[in-house]
């Protein structure tokens, strides 16, 4: 795809921030600690790109789809946590109160949002609901004003450090699977509320990630997003618009380590010459390269086509996804390979992006979901 | 109130540069950047503007259509209007000729009492440094170059100007001409707002019709023949040579250190 | 005295060379700028020229005879201490609409580029900036030409009467060399970059010989529009790795002696005018130096003047930080160390035997 001047200027915008502020200390300070790095999200806010895909009404930057996955795909070549920073607040966040928040909700909760004032997580998986994610056994109960809600959500990417939680709960225990489900713009500091310690994981250090405990938290009934009951219709739009974002990650990691593996490889010598001369090395670089511009067109035009409600969208984004991530933890393998033994190393960037690029075919769906959505759809 | 801020496309000479054949720069293959102390100046600008919001900030540029893109990039990055000087008669023009015609140019947009003019102390095509006080000298306009900090008083600038072991401290009245180093600020970015936006926002293209009769402009030292210097000749410098390998010996290193000497390596 | 015509290329003699003091001081480019103008002076036959201008530095001015001036003009005036653009340009522009000289050297000091392009303009001529070498005669351009390029001397259509100022300069950050010309208009000026010139050796004779004559130029209060209001001298900033000019790195190479080696590599940095000392991940691994020293893929990527590499063997993470130096010496006992293939000059030596040859040798030159 061609990219007019507009998008043009916004990868050359992303990718000078990228490059410049995400600087290898602050990559390895983030790889070291784990800790959130709330510096360089204030940075990020700042320049808007918390609300790149909020309209400006509610302080965002009033950009649409494909903004959005320059952005995410720019700064997960450089860092793929920090692409999370600026990730959440555009998608599984933002995307509810966009779908279905009264102008109230919009107001409150969503402009602190897009300007990085606030921060907005989903919480959808539980214990025992992952991919099946109909079987949500959270539960909220009406009691006058409010929704009193009980029940353990997991795998909350960026509870420990948010305000806010979109938290989707049975409203109707005697509908099945997917249906009587209700959506809930959840204050996190009300009392019942608590966060878990943050998991200890394979990648994507940086960005904690933790449970969700919700004990008798009386949720008002101000806050219900949305129809009641008909929440998880929502929930699966917005995770269309969320899986784009998990391929754009992909993408970005991708190109990260095809850069490195292209510079390497001219570098590296033995047997007296440049590895990049070997046939071993340079065919695994022209397939890492051919399959990256292959993800690449398919997000571009599926962005496109989403803003565009085309009818396809939903089934396009799943194979986005599902394309994207599994091509990235192959780009991931194949740059560790040309790397040898210094791939293995963790003061090389392609250890890391090998490690960060593994959740990007589990999180949002994992690759068999994906599958499922694909072939559900074609096979109507 | 206006802040007007030169700026120039120059090709990108961090990384490798290609040279043609009869030693000429191949512009052609080369990336372009907005001259990094010129966005120093734009900064400037625009941070004066944070202060000031009443104010303009107008990007001026001579150069050939392409440097449209740069300038499209001031305005993404919060620039109200921009002018680009742009034709075939000013092409080839050296700093003498490139500040009448620009100054020409800024007259054309027209100055005030309270406008103040910016540029970066020098573009690292040329590193002349020449621009800008040659544009100050044409509007008889105060100058201080090498400005390292700008504080805005009732119409006058008081401005930090860094010597080679110090610094100065100037105060001069406006319309004044400032030329900025990367040390006065932090340029910002863009924005995707300010991308989505820019094309609503005023830009004009000023061609030769349009500056002719400017009194400032001289028609007969503008452009590649009429420039009061020229180049006579222009060379690469020899290829770096495969490396010279050095005997351990006390004659060997002397050697080794004159020929560095010699070629004002040190 | 006929009316001032920059055109009238016929009307200008002379070669001046406006003379940089601060404070009383004079800047060493000044003596740098004289000895160039003498050679330039003698080639044209003409009379070199001094202009000093400021506020009680008459006494300066025979120093200046000393580097080469026949006579020095002063210009002394309260209003000349210390330099504001206004009151130099417009006293330098006077004198020259006077002395009509037919080349104006300046130094290309922080105030010589502030100053020169306002003078060229109001003088209406043009100005090339920070030149590295200066030719009148042909001969001579030519012979420098056959040192410092590869165009084909022999070939080439010169004309050899050609009596021009030729101003080379580097350009596009040193990647192309440009000899400029200006034949239209007079006089034909220079900002000359500091420290490439050689200075010629004081000469006591002239000194006592040079000729000083007081100008005086009208200078008001109103003149100065930018006004000084306090003058600061600041020691310079430490420099960290990545601003160095030079950088002497120590690798592995030192564990024989250690301190002695660091040592080593601090004095060297100190023999070439100052510079930092940088240091391999074996080094740092080893906690022989803090990480903030380390050069390479883990540490920082430098691109300095000259980066000295002692005993480093060059494994690819130390060379993907430094091989963007644009000169580089390395010492290795190891003749077919890695990272000889990266260096300028590769010295197969011992780097305590080695390095102190390079510090006798540095401060003969």
């Amino acid at each position: 795809m061609i990219l007019n001047e507009k998008y043009t200027l916004m990868r050359k915008l992303y990718r000078e921030f990228a490059e410049t502020e995400f600087t290898d200390e602050l990559l390895d300070r983030l790889e070291e600690t784990g800790e959130f790095d709330w510096d360089i999200f204030h940075k990020i806010a700042e320049y808007g790109f918390t609300g790149v895909k909020i309209p400006t009404e509610y302080g965002g930057q009033g950009g649409d789809s494909l903004a959005y996955v320059l952005m995410i795909e720019e700064f997960a070549r450089v860092s793929p946590v920090l692409s999370l920073y600026a990730n959440t607040s555009n998608s599984l966040g933002a995307g509810p109160l966009l779908f279905c928040g009264t102008e109230e909700q919009k107001q409150k909760y969503l402009t602190p949002v897009a300007k990085g004032e606030k921060i907005l997580v989903f919480s959808l998986t539980e214990p025992g609901a992952g991919s099946d994610a109909g079987s949500t056994l959270t539960t909220a109960v009406e009691d006058g004003d409010y929704y009193v809600l009980n029940g353990r959500k997991t795998f909350v990417s960026g509870a420990p450090i948010a305000d806010y939680a979109i938290v989707y709960a049975k409203t109707d225990p005697t509908q099945r699977g997917s249906r009587g489900i209700s959506m809930f713009i959840l204050d996190l500091t009300l009392p019942g509320v608590t966060i878990g310690k943050p998991e200890h994981k394979m990648g994507i250090i940086g960005y904690p990630t933790s449970d969700l405990v919700l004990e008798d938290v009386r949720v008002h009934k101000s806050d219900l997003l949305g129809p009641l009951h008909k929440g998880f219709a929502t929930a699966m739009k917005t995770l269309d618009g969320g899986r784009l974002g998990v391929a754009a990650q992909a993408l970005g990691i991708a190109q990260g380590c095809l850069e490195e593996a292209m510079t390497y490889s001219k570098d590296r010598k033995q047997f007296g010459q440049p590895i990049s001369r070997f046939q071993g090395i340079s065919f695994s670089i022209a397939e890492m390269a051919t399959e990256i511009e292959a993800a690449r067109e398919l997000i571009y035009s599926t962005a496109e086509k989403k803003d565009a409600d085309d009818p396809e969208a939903s089934k396009l984004c799943a194979m986005s996804k599902l394309f994207a991530s599994e091509m990235a933890n192959r780009v991931a393998y194949k740059a560790v390979q040309v790397f040898g033994g210094y791939g293995y190393i963790k003061e090389y960037k392609v250890e890391r992006f090998y490690r960060d690029a593994r959740i990007t075919s589990i999180y949002e769906g994992t690759s068999e979901v994906q599958k499922m959505v694909i072939s559900g759809s074609l096979l109507r | 109130m206006k802040y007007i801020v030169c700026v120039k496309q120059v090709p990108d000479t961090s990384g490798k540069v290609a040279v043609k054949e009869d030693g000429t720069m191949d512009r052609s293959k080369m990336a372009t950047i907005i001259n990094p102390d010129d966005l120093n100046a734009v900064e400037a600008a625009l941070a004066l503007k944070d202060r000031n919001p009443g104010a303009k900030v107008v990007a001026i540029s001579m150069g050939p259509p392409p440097a449209a893109g740069m300038l499209h990039e001031l305005l993404a990055m919060g620039c109200d209007e921009a002018v680009l000087v742009s034709g075939r008669e000013f092409g080839g023009s050296d700093t003498f000729a490139t500040s009448q015609i620009l100054a020409g140019a800024i007259q054309h947009i027209g100055l005030d009492q309270d406008d103040i003019v910016f540029c970066g102390r020098q573009a690292i095509d040329g590193d002349t440094a020449q621009v800008g006080p040659q544009i100050a000298e044409k509007l008889d306009l105060p100058q201080v170059s090498y400005a390292a900090d700008i504080t805005p008083g009732d119409g006058k600038l008081t401005v930090k100007r860094i010597l080679e072991d110090g610094y100065m401290t100037i105060e001069l009245p406006t319309p004044c001409l400032v030329t900025c180093i990367k040390e006065l600020n932090q340029p910002r970015y863009m924005t995707v707002k300010g991308i989505l936006e820019f094309e609503q926002k005023p830009y004009t293209v000023l061609d030769y019709a349009a500056l002719e009769n400017e009194p400032l402009i001289e028609k007969d030292t503008i452009g590649l023949t009429g420039s009061p210097t020229n180049v006579f000749r222009s060379f690469s410098p020899p290829l770096k040579d495969a490396g010279i390998t050095v005997e351990p010996t006390a004659d060997g290193i002397r050697s080794m250190v004159e020929t560095l000497s010699a070629k004002h390596i040190i | 005295m006929s009316e001032y015509n920059c055109r009238e290329i016929d009307q200008f003699r002379g070669v001046m060379v406006f003379c940089e003091q601060r404070e009383g001081v004079l800047n060493p480019t000044s003596f740098e700028l004289l000895s160039e103008g003498r050679k330039l002076a003698d080639d044209l036959g003409t009379e070199l020229t001094g202009l000093l201008l400021g506020s009680g530095v008459q006494g300066l001015a025979a120093t200046l005879g000393g580097y080469g001036a026949d006579t020095v003009y002063v210009v002394d005036d309260p209003l000349l201490e210390p330099y504001t653009t206004d009151a130099y340009t417009k006293v330098i522009t006077e004198v020259v609409k006077e002395k009509k000289p037919e080349i104006v050297l300046l130094g290309a000091t922080n105030l010589g580029r502030d100053l020169g392009p306002r003078c060229a303009a109001r003088l209406h001529t043009g100005l090339t900036a920070d030149v590295t070498h200066l030719d009148i005669e042909m001969t001579k351009y030519l012979d420098f030409l056959a040192e410092a390029s590869n165009i084909d001397i022999e070939n080439g259509n010169w004309d050899m009467e050609n009596r021009g100022l030729k101003m080379t300069r580097p350009a596009f950050g040193g990647h192309l060399m440009a000899t400029i010309i200006c034949p239209r208009f007079r006089p034909q000026m220079s900002t000359v970059r500091p420290g490439v010139l050689e200075r010629a050796p004081y000469d006591e004779a002239k000194a006592a010989a040079v000729k000083v004559v007081p100008l005086s130029v009208p200078l008001s209060d109103d003149d100065i529009r930018a006004k000084v209001t306090q003058v600061v001298h600041e020691a310079r900033e430490i420099v960290d790795l990545i601003g160095a000019d030079v950088i002497v790195s120590v690798g592995h190479g030192i564990s024989k002696d250690i301190e002695g080696g660091i040592k080593l590599a601090e004095e060297l940095a100190d023999a070439f005018g100052g510079g930092v000392v940088g240091a391999s991940r074996a080094v740092v691994d080893a906690g022989w130096l803090p990480s903030d020293r380390q050069v390479g893929q883990t540490g920082k990527t430098v691109r300095p003047h000259i980066y000295v590499a002692l005993g480093i063997s060059g494994a690819i993470q130390h060379k993907a930080g430094m091989q963007d130096s644009e000169y580089i010496i390395a010492v290795n006992t190891n003749p077919d160390a890695p990272i000889f293939e990266t260096a300028d000059y590769a010295i197969p030596g011992d780097l305590y035997k080695v390095v102190p040859m390079m510090i006798d040798a540095l401060k003969k030159v």
